[in-house]
């Protein structure tokens, strides 16, 4: 018997005045599975991903997070998910510590877990530096500590790297490949990388204009023909565009 | 026990509000430095001193000045300083306000051109016309600085009450007490919701189980605060300076104080309901309060405007609470004058409030 999922998306829709930004996606995702995302700007995967963080609500379909419904048990998911959004800018003139405090105050949880956040992330040196004097990708590595404080079962990142230097966005893959050896965490992260969801994750769906084009693991992917090389080409095949126009 | 409260989040808001506060030197300076600095120079600007100064233009091809000075044990001491200039020059001077009233000297005297509509003009004239009348033109370019001691026409009829409170100055820092109050609940709780709105924070937070009603009340407790703080320093300042003294009643003094700020903090949390734009924040704190700022009474009285425009201006909520701080500093009022103002404040709060939680946008 298959372990039981802990997030299903059945048929969610969702549209903001004239744009249909999500049309129909079902999505599956087991414990301790990492998941990517990928797509253009505009393909749907951040509204998709708030619905799932329970951000925005479906015009249709249903999300459900370890069998739960966001209506009625908001309080208990909120404890289990760890989540960064896109381009969040937190308190200028707080220190890296403090922020950590303040976010670990709304789990309940003291002092001990800020400093293996800070650990984790591996931010020790910059404990006292205000967050606007952060480079981009400490930023990003304060935003993943903030998500991980809870050691959440369910870990949602939108586009960690974006706008990162190559550097910044190995030391952010280095964090999340050490928590996928160290724990049983899910993850779903969206992005526009290519190499990121082949380093990352075992399970990739390619999104487009709304849609679910095509998921599997990369091997399931490239398999299907052999002249593809890789995912890039796999989506210029699938739309004609490329992921990154 | 000290962890529990240390590790609740009302006290971590709390705490990173405070934090965020006091390492920002703006907020120190608009809070604490902006209102005493203005009360310096308009107590310095409006406060009548013993001796007073009045420029006169006096038609003239050359130049110089001549001076008269009037002496008076009571009114104090009067200086006319009449500075030769061409009548253009006397044109470009009484735009600046530097003169108020031009004198040419003619054979049948002299004669005063001013705006009769300007008191402080007709004050000048009504005061040196007298005295001037009686020195022809010839003398006063021959001898430029004449004297007179006018004590003992004015002494016998003139007596000189000291009744503390009827200074500018006295008019003016319960006013900006007021103003304090408004504008930092305005920028302070209503742009600071904006801002964090606007950066995506607000999303954040409320992504986690952080009670929604521990942010707003630690935001609220913290201005608070701090609203308390720099009011004490300003009245600590008008005390020192000016010996400005509360003549009512003082508890009373403090429930106003809260009321206006629960008006306030009502009135911020409502325009900041919905936008996540800060220019669009910036715009609706200016529409708020620089009318208010204006018609309220907080740098000159308004009944300078017409009557119809009285039942208007008193309602404003900064109107009541100027208007209920001044009346306990200079008029020695208690609760039987303030309790009314007080509960208005305080339910125009409570109302606004509401309503923007009903509207407010969390993400």
């Amino acid at each position: 018997m298959s372990p039981s999922p802990v997030i299903e998306v059945r048929n969610v829709f969702k549209s903001f005045k004239t744009v249909q930004a999500v049309c129909g996606v079902d999505l599956t995702i087991l414990p301790g599975q990492f998941v990517a995302l990928l797509g253009p700007n505009g393909a749907g995967k951040t509204t998709l991903v708030e619905m799932i963080e329970g951000i925005q609500k479906p015009d249709r379909g249903e999300i459900r997070i370890l069998g739960k419904l966001w209506k009625g048990y908001e309080k208990e998911l909120r404890k289990i998910i760890g989540l960064s959004l896109q381009e969040t800018r937190y308190i200028e003139k707080l220190t890296a510590w403090e922020t950590l405090r303040l976010f670990a105050s709304f789990f309940n949880l003291g002092p001990e877990r800020v400093e293996e956040a800070l650990q984790l992330v591996g931010l020790e040196e910059k404990r006292k530096a205000y967050t606007v004097n952060l480079s981009g990708g400490q930023r990003q590595r304060l935003a993943l500590g903030i998500a991980l404080i809870n050691h959440p079962r369910i870990l949602l990142l939108d586009e960690p790297t974006t706008g990162l230097d190559p550097n910044a966005r190995r030391e952010i893959w280095e964090i999340l490949r050490n928590l996928r050896r160290t724990s049983d965490t899910s993850m779903i992260l969206t992005t526009h990388y290519m190499e990121e969801a082949e380093q990352l994750c075992e399970q990739i769906v390619i999104i487009h204009e709304g849609k679910i084009l095509k998921e599997g693991t990369m091997k399931e992917l490239l398999n299907e023909d052999p002249s593809l090389k890789n995912l890039d080409d796999l989506f210029t095949a699938l739309t004609g565009r490329r992921l990154h126009d | 026990m000290i962890d529990r409260i240390r590790n609740n989040q009302l006290w971590q808001l709390t705490l990173a509000n405070i934090l965020e506060k006091v390492r920002e030197p703006g907020v120190l300076f608009w809070g604490i430095g902006f209102p005493i600095l203005m009360s310096i120079g308009l107590g310095l600007a409006f406060t009548r001193k013993p001796e007073s100064v009045r420029h006169v233009a006096l038609i003239s091809p050359d130049t110089g000045t001549c001076t008269i000075i009037l002496k008076d044990d009571k009114l104090g001491n009067t200086t006319f300083r009449l500075e030769k200039m061409s009548w253009e020059e006397a044109m470009v001077q009484l735009k600046r306000g530097h003169v108020n009233v031009a004198v040419t000297a003619g054979d049948s005297g002299y004669r005063y051109h001013f705006d009769p509509m300007n008191p402080d003009a007709q004050l000048t004239y009504v005061r040196l016309s007298p005295i001037l009348n009686r020195i022809p033109a010839a003398d006063l370019i021959r001898d430029p600085v004449y004297e007179e001691d006018l004590s003992a026409a004015t002494g016998s009829e003139v007596d000189a009450l000291t009744v503390t409170g009827t200074r500018y100055i006295d008019f003016l820092i319960p006013g900006m007490i007021a103003m304090g109050v408004m504008f930092s609940c305005l920028w302070g709780l209503g742009y600071g919701i904006i801002d964090t709105r606007s950066k995506k924070l607000l999303r954040r937070m409320i992504a986690t189980p952080m009670k929604r009603s521990n942010y707003l009340v630690a935001m609220i407790t913290v201005r608070l605060v701090m609203n308390v703080i720099e009011a004490g320093l300003l009245m600590l300042f008008a005390w020192l300076a000016f010996g400005i003294t509360i003549q009512g009643n003082i508890p009373a003094l403090l429930i106003l104080f809260l009321a206006g700020n629960i008006a306030f903090s009502g009135i911020g949390i409502f325009l900041a309901c919905h936008t996540s734009k800060t220019e669009i924040g910036n715009a609706f704190i200016n529409v708020i309060s620089m009318p208010m700022m204006v018609l309220s009474g907080i740098f000159f009285s308004y009944h300078n405007f017409p009557d119809w425009a009285i039942p208007i201006i008193k309602p404003l909520p900064l109107t009541m609470l100027a208007d209920g701080i001044r009346s306990i500093f200079i008029e020695g009022a208690g609760f039987a004058q303030t309790t009314i103002p007080s509960l208005i404040l305080t339910a125009t709060g409570i109302l606004f409030f509401t309503v923007g939680l009903k509207l407010f946008k969390w993400h």
